[in-house]
């Protein structure tokens, strides 16, 4: 599971922009992951400048 | 907002602006919607662009934060190359405000008669039979459907609207910028001066830059491939460490992440009822990431083929294709084709290498300020490039 720290977050766009699936989209001044279509791939996690995201594995 | 115009504009950038002027002008109805509240903030740009600008648009002064007279290439291990231009204190860029410039452009749209609605964003794209129709949109805590003959993508970097029309906008994440900024006020800079730090450990596969804000203060930031991006080496980290070396008295007062595209463009541009433009379509240079005036450049004439396609009744792929066609041949084109080939040859070479290079001379003076002339002097300085690297002549005929 995708996980969004919304406290580190600048809400650049970056992450959207190298997500295979689309499943991300910035609301103005907040991201979203669409749950069913994310893939928990981390590439959005491997490039953010800020370190404001990362996969979970649901245990 | 109307239910139908003749042309839609996704975003409120520099590219959606000036289509959105150019459709007006033509004497077409049109739309831009922006879903940030405010036009041109928060900035995601280092503001930086060459003289060449004024080909474009007429420059006003207001929009211009500092006027640029050369640049330092600061090699890996501290050496530098200073560029100057032929004739001494002759302007060779500018560093612009884009909270003012952005706002001004999408200003010119609305009083040539585009409407402009911010806070609106789209959703997702309206399709019949394979082709673009309209966006849906959400406003003010509504959901409503616009109908266009033509829709302009210009949504920046995100790219989402080409994508829900099925075209795949994916930015390989090695080829993927990532950026941190932080606007910093009480440093010693050379306000008329920029500066570009090299590097493995500054910047891997990236740069450091200090753009001119005017006095004390600067743009100081970083990208680096989203490929050398992890854990504990992130942008953000480089930068810091590179404040605390140079800078460490300095104040910010703005910190701003983002992403610049340095891939290949997108294959098509356009698509029936579609065209792309700017960063959406991913024509940042591969090199410098600056991608302001190919914004313009592309927003403009993608706002004069649609106007051009709907007053002759066909806003098919196959009539869209003419925008394709016109930036592809253009010196912009061209130059976004060379310098990723360019750029796909600099990024493997070692620091001893880029030390040696700026070993072999101090101070350039240049006639023309970009990546192509500077190339062909370091050449003539370092004849082993060439032949190193066979597929540079070519590249710089
Ligand atoms: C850190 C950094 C430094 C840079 N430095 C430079 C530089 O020094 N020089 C240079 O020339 N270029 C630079 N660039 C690149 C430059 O910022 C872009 O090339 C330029 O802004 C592209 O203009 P655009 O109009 O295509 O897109 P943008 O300016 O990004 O505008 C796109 C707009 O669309 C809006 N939008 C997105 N999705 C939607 C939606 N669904 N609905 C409604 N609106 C939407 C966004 O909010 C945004 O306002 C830099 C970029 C970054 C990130
Ligand atoms: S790249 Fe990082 S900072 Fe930028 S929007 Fe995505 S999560 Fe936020
Ligand atoms: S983890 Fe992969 S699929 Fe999920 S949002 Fe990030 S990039 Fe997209």
């Amino acid at each position: 599971m995708l996980i969004i720290k919304r406290e580190v977050c600048g809400y650049c766009g970056a992450c959207v922009s190298v997500c295979p699936e689309g499943a991300l989209e910035l609301v103005d001044a907040y991201l979203t992951v669409d749950p069913e279509t994310c893939l928990d791939c981390g590439i959005c996690s491997k490039i953010c400048p800020l370190g404001a995201l990362e996969v979970k594995n649901a245990e | 907002m109307q239910n139908k115009y003749d042309v839609l504009i996704i975003g409120g950038g520099p590219g959606g602006a000036m289509a959105g002027k150019a459709v007006a002008d033509a004497g077409l109805s049109c739309c831009i919607i922006e879903k940030r509240p405010a036009i041109g903030a928060p900035v995601r740009c280092a503001e930086g662009v060459g003289s060449e600008i004024s080909d474009y648009i007429d420059l006003d002064p207001k929009w211009v934060s500092s006027t640029i007279e050369g640049a330092l290439l600061v090699a890996p291990d501290g050496q530098t190359l200073e560029l100057n231009p032929k004739m001494a204190g002759n302007e060779v860029g500018y560093v612009l405000d884009r909270k003012i410039f952005d706002r001004e452009l999408v200003w010119n749209a609305a009083n040539a008669g585009c409407d402009v609605f911010v806070k609106s964003r789209a959703s997702s794209a309206i399709m019949k039979d394979g082709k673009v129709c309209g966006a849906v949109i959400e406003t003010g805590g509504k959901t409503v459907e616009v109908y266009a003959d033509v829709v302009i993508a210009a949504d920046g970097v995100e790219s989402k609207f080409a994508r829900w029309c099925g075209i795949d906008t994916t930015v390989p994440f090695a080829e993927l910028e990532t950026c941190v900024q932080y606007l910093m006020t009480d440093i010693d800079i050379d306000s008329g001066q920029n500066a570009f730090y090299l590097g493995r450990e500054v910047a891997p596969e990236g740069y450091i830059w200090i753009f001119s804000k005017g006095n004390r203060t600067a743009n100081v930031g970083i990208g680096i491939s989203g490929k050398m991006c992890k854990e504990g080496k992130r942008p953000k980290d480089y930068l810091d460490a590179f404040v605390a070396k140079h800078f460490p008295q300095g104040k910010i007062i703005e910190l701003m992440p983002g992403g610049v595209s340095v891939c290949k463009p997108l294959a098509c541009t356009v698509a029936d009822g579609l065209i792309i433009v700017g960063d959406a379509a991913r024509l940042s240079d591969p090199i410098t990431g600056g991608g302001i005036i190919n914004a313009i450049y592309t927003g403009k004439l993608a706002g004069e083929v649609a106007a051009e396609c709907i007053a002759s009744g066909d806003c098919s792929k196959k009539a869209l294709m003419k925008y394709d066609t016109i930036w592809r041949s253009s010196k912009m084109g061209k130059s976004l084709a060379r310098n990723y080939q360019v750029k796909e040859i600099f990024i493997k070479l070692e620091d001893e290498k880029l030390n040696s290079i700026v070993k072999s001379v101090s101070t350039l003076d240049m006639e023309t300020f970009d990546t192509k002339h500077l190339l062909i002097k370091l050449v003539k300085y370092n004849p082993w490039l060439l032949k190193e690297i066979v597929t540079l002549k070519h590249l710089l005929e």
